[in-house]
């Protein structure tokens, strides 16, 4: 049978991995590993470059709606990279009959997004398909930002050592609850928001109080579980999670348990993790849980040794087990 | 519709609680003075013993080895390209469990099938299934019914309720299997075992009574776990002291649901609907009287009596092992395909494909 696309491509975790390797990474020549921004310049400044696509349903959703997630994840994919974010473009491909003043709505959140993250929207571009060949609205954003070249080593993680220690910023997988129960696929009520929010403000405090910053990474698609799996393969380190660390609010974790998921895999869009020296890490979080989008930050783990490259989590048991990337979409369990 | 407050659900942390974990390890290794094997039969037990790292707390001479309760496991590859054949028929909806849609037919999945443009959707019950019907007059709606007397009795209700509301383009296509015919088979397969942990959903309908003639006709210890590390743990511990003991009989640690009766208004409603057929389950071949199929006055919800398909006869590849390891007698890393050309996006077998298959379970949770 010949290859599709199927929406397994998209989850984040291993067949989105091989489809961005082994179609585009390979074919455009991009060499080295695959970070949130590209870094480019010569001598004197450098400059972080990122782009990301957004397609969500529903468009608006508890705690935010597509234009505010186009801009904070922009902001947010520079921001990790150590760059100060500055410029966004913003595309639109619209869908005939999609209402106005939604779209007003949508880029009137945009706007405060960028007010607040302190960027500019300054190019754009929108384009609209007949009703049926788009779902309502999709939105490009590519960011530039400038990145001192002491922070330039952050989102290759080159830095990263036995005895670093990985911090959070808050609860995980309150995006992804949020979005569905929004989606009304799985019929639940549940008062859990979006935690989507520009990290800026929170990681350039950290940045100039901290000097041992030596990986960054937002906790978006695949969820805390893929980028530690991923810091796991870009360092060859091993990496122990205490999961009874790992902030999660109880009404996620109730609904995770009920319908099987994991909150280690599921997204968020304003969650970071910070990966810090051994020596500096309680600075590292007296900083960040000063920041409004820091306050529940934990220590959840602890780089260990160089050797295979396993995320060990101990489990809340006592007990231990290596967590995984997993192959496709979580899917809702039958009993 | 459930609603959540920001309280979330109680009792969870009590039965994981790390004081009560310590002191069960602490009394499974005073007393286990030589080996013991284990079968946990349930696919929601394996997925819970290897989430929670039970086999890392457990001293080295206790094995625990993953059984049939896996529904998708066990379900043959006929009634995947059944569903796939009536997904591409003009006019259906495939209405589906989410764990179904990646379980390899001989030619396709519904998730290739759905994204090729077959309209396919995931759903929680079969209540979901009636109301897509009800929204869709126009269109045929299949409804794979599969698992065990876990789902059945939601099954039996969809299909009353459809009676009643005299709605004629829902369709089961039934897969219902029921679990002591399956255990029975294990043990006259002639396994090494002392004892199981026996499925806690499947008895909470069921009631316990159905498991006895595991400790009466083969001398096993039976005991019905919760899925929480406490309960798993306290249950290793009474299968301990049941095989020391030589006290092998059924005993409930999931007393929160599980009664030696079992749930009568869903045993009743199954009974209604359903009446016992032979039935093949993948690994094992025809198991007799272990399946369910709709009593004759429900004929006309049968999709497979109402629309006819031919599908290929059942094919398994000779190198996988699923069988074996479904009958306790082989583990993954025996498979020459695990993790190389069986993996959880290529899966050979069943036992790959659910999350609760045991070699999906050993792959994510790799030791």
């Amino acid at each position: 049978m010949n290859e599709i696309i199927t929406l397994n491509h998209g989850s984040g975790y291993r067949l989105t991995h091989e489809l961005i390797r082994d179609v585009f990474a390979k074919t455009f020549g991009m060499e080295g590993p695959l970070t949130d921004s590209a870094i480019l310049g010569e001598q004197g400044y450098l400059l972080a470059f990122t782009t990301d696509a957004y397609v969500i349903d529903p468009l608006f959703f508890p705690g935010g709606d597509i234009g505010k997630l186009a801009v904070c994840g922009t902001v947010n994919d520079l921001a990790v990279s150590g760059a100060v974010p500055q410029n966004i473009s913003a595309s639109f491909i619209i869908e005939e009959g999609f209402p106005i003043d939604d779209l007003r709505k949508i880029v009137l959140s945009m706007a405060a997004e960028a007010i607040k993250a302190g960027v500019k929207i300054v190019t754009g571009d929108t384009k609209v398909v007949g009703r049926g060949k788009c779902d309502k609205l999709f939105i490009t954003t590519s960011g530039t930002g400038l990145v001192a070249g002491e922070f330039a080593h952050i989102s290759t993680a080159k830095n990263v050592k036995t005895g670093d220690r990985l911090i959070i910023n808050g609860p995980v997988g309150n995006h992804a609850v949020a979005v569905l129960g929004a989606r009304h696929e799985i019929e639940f009520r549940s008062q859990v928001t979006s935690d989507c929010a520009p990290l800026n403000s929170m990681i350039s405090s950290v940045l100039a109080g901290c000097k041992s910053i030596h990986f960054m990474r937002d906790l978006t698609r695949g969820g805390l579980a893929v980028v530690l799996n991923e810091l796991a393969s870009m360092t060859g380190s091993n990496i122990v999670i205490n999961e009874e660390s790992v902030p999660v609010d109880d009404a996620v974790r109730g609904l995770c348990e009920i319908l099987g998921f994991d909150p280690l895999y599921l997204a968020n869009e304003g969650k970071v993790l910070i990966v810090a020296g051994g020596e500096e890490y309680e600075e590292v979080l007296d900083i960040m849980r000063k920041s409004p989008e820091g306050r529940d930050s934990e220590v959840i783990g602890e780089i260990t040794a160089k050797k295979d490259g396993k995320v060990v989590l101990n489990a809340l048991t006592g007990g231990k087990r290596i967590l995984g990337v997993p192959s496709g979409l979580q899917l809702p369990r039958i009993c | 519709m459930l609603q959540m407050n920001d309280r979330g659900i109680r009792y969870i942390d009590e039965y994981r609680d790390k004081v009560l974990i310590r002191k069960l390890v602490g009394l499974i290794r005073d007393s286990a003075h030589s080996g013991y094997t284990f079968m946990e039969v349930c696919g929601g037990h394996t997925a819970a013993i290897h989430r929670f790292g039970i086999p890392s707390l457990l001293p080295p001479g206790i094995k625990l080895i993953s059984g049939p309760g896996c529904p998708v496991c066990v379900t043959g590859q006929t009634i995947i390209d059944k569903a796939v054949a009536y997904s591409r028929k003009q006019g259906f909806i495939i209405a589906t469990f989410g764990d179904l849609m990646r379980v390899p037919g001989s030619l396709s999945a519904l998730e290739k099938e759905k994204a090729a443009g077959a309209d396919v959707r995931v759903v929680f019950s079969g209540l979901e299934a009636l109301e897509i019907a009800k929204a869709n007059p126009g269109r045929n709606i299949i409804f794979p019914g599969i698992g065990f007397e876990t789902t059945a009795p939601g099954t039996a209700v969809t299909v009353k309720k459809a009676n009643d509301a005299g709605l004629r383009n829902f369709f089961l296509l039934c897969s219902h299997k029921v679990m002591p015919p399956a255990m029975d088979s294990i043990i006259n397969d002639g396994v090494n075992l002392d004892g199981f942990i026996c499925p806690g959903h499947v008895a909470a309908i069921t009631g316990s009574s159905v498991f006895e003639f595991i400790p009466g006709k083969y001398g096993l210890g039976c005991v019905i776990a919760g899925f929480e590390p406490v309960d798993l743990l306290q249950s290793v511990y009474m299968l301990v002291k049941q095989v020391n003991e030589r006290s092998q009989s059924v005993e409930i640690q999931y007393t929160r649901a599980v009664t030696k009766k079992g749930n009568l208004l869903a045993k009743q409603l199954m009974k209604e609907v359903f009446e016992p057929c032979d039935s093949y389950w993948r690994g094992f071949g025809i198991i007799p009287l272990s399946g369910l199929r709709l009593r004759k006055e429900f004929e006309c919800f049968d999709a497979e009596k109402v629309f006819p398909v031919k599908t290929a006869r059942e094919v398994e590849n000779q190198s996988c092992l699923c069988g074996e390891i479904l009958r306790g007698l082989k583990t993954p890393s025996d498979c020459p395909l695990f993790s190389g050309v069986c993996n959880p996006l290529n899966p050979v077998g069943a036992c790959m494909v659910s999350e609760e298959g045991t070699c999906n379970t050993h792959y994510k949770y790799a030791q």
